[in-house]
């Protein structure tokens, strides 16, 4: 699959070969960064991300006065480390972000298989869905279920897994409309092979790259998202160490330990710019006909 | 690099010297068009032959100086159209000519109008802009659907694109491009997108229209059928050079160089039945890497080794018919 | 063209219909006893058989949901337990609040975003176009709400330009507008910029070109009129959520008296009328903002007329 292709250096044939696009530098780093916390939080972090110092409570980083080698990035309220929360902090943003892809992406993934495939009313029913669905906020379904199951970050999931399928189903079902007409799918159905068997053997696999495309395009937004959630209190609880979570509980020491709220932020904003680069940079590479804007 | 042909002479309404067209890409410069002569006289409908890819889109686009920036750019040679350069004149100088002066009918008609205005309103803006309003506009435009034989062409004007059929769209294009009675008007591919009958009512409108305004028409298709219904000469184009030309009668009968007899075998005779159908073997080269000798020789029956080595000189063969072949060249 | 409006404002209706049956069946047949996620948490066996009475939960499921539906069409949609007041009165009391923050950034949004995207796409490589796309990926890729509260660290805090909360002058409206235009803005800013660029490229622009149309006339009349299309739908379609989304956490940063601040307020207090009022309200809003686009876009596309 074009997924491989990528790193080999194959000469391209033909009358005309594509330019050469740079790879994301930026990019890789910033998601290296990120994936080297996730996993080996508990290896790099030099304190645990809960353990609270009592004694050693809002702490500056270490280039401030009063600040120490000690404890790089400073001390919260609680004298919790800044720097190892953050790390540890990562594991959180992609458990939940990871969690709610899973959930809508089999959601939108499914629907938009049997809408292309099945096309007629069932199409215009699950696509008329999808538009409306699309334009509205995932908050307000957040305020409903956080109301009746409490704040959490299963809530989150939950909220997104409901409301994130549409994009999803509509580039899928665009994608199968095309393959329907294949001739390798028109031969699967003269051989008499089921629809299921076709949406899932056969079409499936040919969308995977699409799937994957989307997934790291989207990824950041709902970090973002579940970021926010839990900074206005609605998704993960303390103390949890989730950077949205950690940036609300600084916002009240803003005057004087700024640090608190500055360093959750910037590991978002690196995280996040790292997914939309790299996504940016895989969706040149692998969907060249820009079917995905 | 000389060229033949007509001879440059003040009587010439288009000539062409030497013109080459370049696009810059990541991986290097396509030389589309690589320096390529001709004239066209008054009142002369040309046809410009080539498979797709051998740069005859992108030499009208020259002409008309509307190669796609910022990549394409025309890198040297003279464009003479009544006598003046075209590549000295500035681009508000060119935009007066386009539309009025030299005028071009594209490819697709589905495509090449704006889905989203009238029919009436896209073929109301060559008036427009160039000052020729006389009366009423809604009027002007009814009478060039006329012309072009759209039937009902007062409902028709305000009717959008997509409610026209195949046939008629490419009509409406022609229109656009007659509107002015150019002096000049290039048809690209005018009759591919169309069924063969379709395809014939719009070459037998042409004919007409030309015959009534005595415009010079260059015609560019890969149809060889087509050119022989309305063209009087013919101007083979290869790997973005021109390799024959000649005027139709000499061409059918005489074809020169080994790619235009290529293309001749290749088309299927009724009534004369083969065991497989003719074609040129193998593929023209790739734009980024061209041969340096003849461009031909690779795919050609005849090739000799000094055709891979060294471009071969245009040679005149009989009156008005060149072309650029070792095999003709004498030594 | 009316029968296609007609459908339109059907589905809208039904929408609507179909939210208000959801808000009711969640907050009733949640886990938590409806009465005492809606009791204050000072309260007594009398007062949840009081409420129990007072808001008919004892009769059944069904007839609740009638009576809801009958109150929902006239607006009732019961009382806030903070303010004592028709919860409904209570959002509209602060949604103007709301609506002109919204309008400011929904304003400076559209501007800057059709502006830049449009010139990048005329002018490709230039000084906007890169710097255009450096900043739409920075507002893609930055949260809101820490621009938010770094904004007002280092404009409020630090420098002390800016006003940090409230409203009332020009400058209040500063920072939180351009909160919640940084992501609108990235999104227009590129989605315009591809728009017009295809547009630039098709085969009916170089056609306006060989005719001799003024440069000019080709990018207004042609492509930008081909290239508004998706980017129209694009911008009122999930502007709606986007600027409410972003209301909320803008409104709570900023201390913004809007629906945005009410909602928050009300959740943590439980006052649940009030964020069941305000889930409806939001979703009106965004249906029929839906269907003006829909109607709109029937008029600038003629071939969804003449189907």
């Amino acid at each position: 699959m074009a997924l491989l292709n990528i790193f080999s250096k194959k000469k391209r044939t033909g009358t005309k070969p594509r330019g050469r696009i740079r790879p994301p530098y930026l990019g890789f780093f910033c998601l290296g960064l990120f994936f080297l916390s996730v996993i080996f939080a508990d290896v790099i972090a030099p304190y645990d991300p809960q353990e609270g110092d009592l004694f050693n409570t809002t702490i500056p980083p270490v280039w401030q006065e009063e600040g120490s080698l000690a404890h790089i990035l400073g001390t919260d309220m609680l004298g919790r480390d800044v720097l190892s929360r953050i790390i540890h902090g990562s594991r959180m943003s992609l458990l939940i972000s990871v969690g709610c892809i899973l959930f809508y992406g089999s959601i939108g993934v499914t629907l938009g298989l049997v809408s292309g495939f099945r096309g007629g009313r069932t199409d215009m029913v699950i696509m008329r869905l999808a538009d409306l669905w699309l334009s509205l906020p995932a908050i307000i379904v957040l305020f409903m279920l956080a109301s009746v199951h409490g704040p959490s970050g299963k809530t989150i999931i939950l909220t997104f897994g409901i409301m994130g399928w549409p994009n999803y189903a509509r580039i899928v079902r665009g994608e199968c409309l095309g393959l329907k007409q294949r001739d390798f799918v028109r031969l699967a159905r003269v051989a008499g092979c089921s629809k299921l068997r076709i949406m899932f053997s056969h079409i499936l696999p040919n969308i995977v790259n699409t799937i994957i495309i989307m997934a790291t395009i989207e990824i950041g937004f709902i970090i973002v998202m579940t970021a926010t959630m839990s900074f206005l209190g609605l998704g993960t609880q303390p103390p949890s160490c989730d950077w949205g979570l950690m940036l609300a509980e600084g916002r009240q020491y803003i005057t004087y330990a700024s640090w608190l709220v500055t360093f959750p932020g910037i590991a978002i904003v690196i995280t996040v710019l790292g997914f939309n680069l790299t996504g940016d940079w895989l969706r040149e590479v692998l969907d060249p006909k820009q079917k995905l804007r | 690099m000389g060229y033949s042909g007509m001879q440059t002479n003040g009587d010439n309404l288009l000539e062409l010297q030497d013109v080459k067209t370049s696009f810059f890409t990541k991986q290097g410069e396509v030389r589309a068009v690589d320096g390529v002569s001709f004239a066209i006289g008054k009142g002369e409908v040309v046809g410009l032959v080539g498979e797709s890819g051998c740069g005859k889109s992108i030499t009208s686009l020259s002409i008309m100086r509307l190669v796609p920036q910022p990549a394409g750019k025309i890198i040297s040679g003279r464009i003479l159209f009544k006598n003046e350069d075209l590549m000295q004149k500035s681009e508000d100088q060119m935009r007066q000519l386009r539309g009025d002066r030299i005028s071009m009918i594209l490819q697709d008609p589905m495509v090449a109008m704006n889905q989203l205005l009238t029919v009436g309103q896209q073929l109301g803006e060559p008036f427009r802009f160039h000052d020729k309003v006389k009366g009423s506009l809604r009027k002007m435009c009814i009478n060039l659907l006329r012309k072009v034989k759209v039937p009902a062409p007062e409902r028709r004007v305000d009717d959008y694109p997509f409610q026209f059929s195949g046939g008629m769209s490419q009509r409406a294009l022609i229109a656009m491009g007659i509107a002015n009675n150019p002096d000049l008007l290039i048809a690209d591919e005018p009759t591919t997108a169309l069924d063969v009958t379709i395809a014939a009512q719009v070459l037998k409108l042409m004919k007409e229209i030309q015959k009534d305004t005595r415009s010079s028409i260059i015609l560019i298709t890969h149809d060889l059928a087509t050119v022989a219904q309305i063209c009087t000469r013919v101007l083979v184009m290869y790997a973005g050079r021109i390799v024959e030309q000649a005027s139709i009668k000499t061409f059918y009968k005489n074809p020169a160089h080994p790619y235009s007899k290529g293309l001749i075998h290749s088309v299927p005779v009724l009534g004369r039945p083969v065991d497989r159908l003719f074609s040129i073997d193998g593929q023209p080269p790739s734009l980024f890497d061209m041969p340096e000798g003849c461009r031909f020789s690779p795919r050609c029956t005849r090739a000799e080794k000094r055709c891979f080595k060294h471009y071969p000189p245009e040679t005149m063969l009989e009156d008005n018919h060149s072309v650029a072949c070792w095999l003709y060249a004498g030594d | 063209m009316q029968g296609y409006i007609l459908k339109r404002i059907l589905f809208a209706a039904f929408t609507i219909f179909v939210v208000l049956t959801v808000v009711f069946f969640v907050f009733r047949l949640g886990p938590a006893d409806p009465v005492s996620v809606m009791l204050p948490p000072d309260a007594t066996p009398k007062d949840a058989e009081n409420l129990t009475k007072k808001f008919g939960l004892d009769q059944p499921l069904m007839t609740q949901y009638v009576n809801y539906i009958k109150n929902a069409v006239q607006g009732d949609f019961g009382a806030s337990f903070r303010f004592n007041e028709p919860a409904l009165k209570v959002l509209f009391e602060r949604f103007p609040a709301t609506l002109q923050l919204g309008l400011v950034a929904f304003v400076f949004s559209v501007l800057i975003g059709l502006s830049v995207g449009i010139y990048s796409a005329v002018k490709p490589n230039s000084i906007v176009d890169r710097i255009g796309r450096v900043f739409a990926l920075a507002g893609m890729s930055l949260p809101s709400f820490w621009v938010g509260v770094m904004l007002i660290l280092f404009f409020g805090v630090g420098l002390r330009w800016l006003p940090i909360a409230g409203r009332g002058t020009f400058l209040h409206y500063i920072m939180p507008a351009f909160c919640m235009s940084l992501y609108p803005i990235a999104l227009i800013t590129r989605l315009s910029r591809s728009s017009m660029l295809d547009a630039l490229k098709s085969d009916y622009v170089v056609m306006a070109r060989i005719k001799g149309v003024p440069e000019f006339y080709v990018i207004i009349t042609h492509a930008f009129k081909n290239a508004s299309i998706p980017v129209l739908t694009v911008i009122f379609g999930i502007f709606g959520a986007l600027l409410v989304g972003s209301a909320v956490v803008v409104e709570y940063i900023f201390s913004w008296p809007g629906i945005g601040r009410l909602v928050m307020e009300s959740y943590f207090a439980r006052d649940y009328p009030v964020v069941q009022v305000f889930v409806i309200f939001v979703t009106f809003v965004v249906v029929t903002l839906n269907l003006i686009v829909d109607i709109v876009y029937a008029y600038i596309d003629p071939r969804i007329r003449y189907q």
